[in-house]
């Protein structure tokens, strides 16, 4: 698969090297060149640009990606990065890291796919607390924020 | 009317002076702490700090009764966010963004948003008016259709000085509506000669006003 990640932070430089050690060519863009010392031993390609700009993602390679996905430390960076894939670019495979449970249930009932990463740990974190057995994600996505 | 404006920025206080000095309810909502004292002393009490794109930050400005919602950041990611929710959250009736990057316009059109400001466009359009045209004046832009109306003034070494309307070589869909010479305005036919310092009224469709300034042109210019 063509993948083009944005956000060179752990989880993206991580996603990447993973998805690069299986085969698939991998391209990441972050807008601070440092946080490329983060993928030592990587043989995708590394853009450096800001992630809301059209000409960064088509140096990107997006044109003809079959996934993108967004990491940013910005939530409403990854959403809106994430809608350029899908609407301009017609990207088939999308995924928003939003850290904002509301924000993330907000754009979920929107259509545009997002999985919210505080959820998913403080359900998991309590469980283990609770000496639960831990779930299926789907559970601690949809659990209620109240 | 109810407005809330989203980004405490020049833009943003700006605009919720001029509101309010129209009468309206207006509140501003800033992200930024130490931006916070200096509005709430150029503005009074309609200043609240949050996150504009935050659910909650929303509904604690009574997002739901606004009439206007105004995303002013200098972010086109949290001015998306925040109108996207506006509107479809919040049915708030109008939302208005700003673009900082003009290549997002046609994205934050297609997703919904449909009044958006591109201030580097329009900083960039009347540059390039002012450097190409010389010359061109917009008067009036008909939005349907697409058309303008423009008013050009000749200089005195014009390709077109002492020949008549009728031999101008006018790109398509131009109309020559007056000419104004001194203090008179004259309707002119195919036999009126053009003369220095005349200035032409002209109908033109936005996409040919190039053609059309090159027809008006200095001789020393291409």
């Amino acid at each position: 698969m063509k993948i083009v990640i944005l956000g060179c932070g752990r989880m993206g430089s991580i996603m990447a090297k993973r998805l690069s050690a299986v085969g698939h060519s991998v391209s990441v863009i972050d807008q601070d060149a440092d946080a490329f010392r983060r993928l030592d031993d990587f043989n995708g390609k590394m853009v450096l640009g800001n992630g809301l700009d059209p000409d960064v993602l088509i140096r990107a390679g997006i044109e003809g990606a079959d996934a993108f996905v967004a990491v940013t430390n910005g939530d409403n960076r990854n959403i809106t990065s994430v809608q350029i894939a899908k609407e301009i670019f017609s990207v088939p495979k999308v995924l928003a890291r939003i850290y904002d449970p509301m924000r993330a249930a907000a754009y979920d009932e929107l259509g545009i796919p997002t999985l919210c990463t505080t959820v998913i740990g403080a359900g998991l974190m309590a469980d283990y607390l609770l000496n639960k057995q831990w779930g299926d994600i789907s559970h601690y996505c949809d659990m209620p924020l109240d | 009317m109810y407005v809330i404006i989203a980004g405490g920025g020049k833009v943003g206080q700006y605009l919720t002076k001029a509101l309010l000095a129209e009468g309206h309810e207006v509140l501003l909502i800033e992200q930024d702490r130490r931006e916070i004292d200096r509005l709430t002393e150029d503005l009074g009490e309609v200043v609240m700090r949050g996150d504009g794109s935050e659910m909650r930050t929303m509904k604690d400005a009574g997002m739901e009764r606004a009439d206007v919602v105004v995303a002013v950041t200098g972010d086109d990611g949290d001015n998306l966010v925040i109108s996207q929710l506006a509107k479809r959250k919040f049915d708030v009736p109008r939302v208005i963004a700003r673009v900082n990057n003009p290549k997002n316009e046609e994205l934050f059109h297609r997703l919904g948003v449909d009044q958006t400001v591109v201030s580097t466009k329009i900083i960039f359009n009347l540059i390039e008016q002012q450097i190409e045209t010389d010359q061109v004046i917009p008067i009036a832009a008909l939005k349907r259709g697409n058309i303008e109306i423009v008013e050009i003034d000749l200089s005195s070494d014009s390709k077109v000085k002492g020949i008549t309307v009728g031999m101008l070589d006018l790109p398509e869909d131009t109309l020559i509506i007056s000419v104004i010479r001194g203090d008179h305005a004259i309707i002119p036919h195919a036999d009126t000669m053009l003369k220095s310092d005349d200035s032409v009224i002209a109908m033109v469709k936005a996409n040919q006003e190039v053609q059309l300034r090159q027809v008006f042109a200095s001789n020393n210019q291409k």
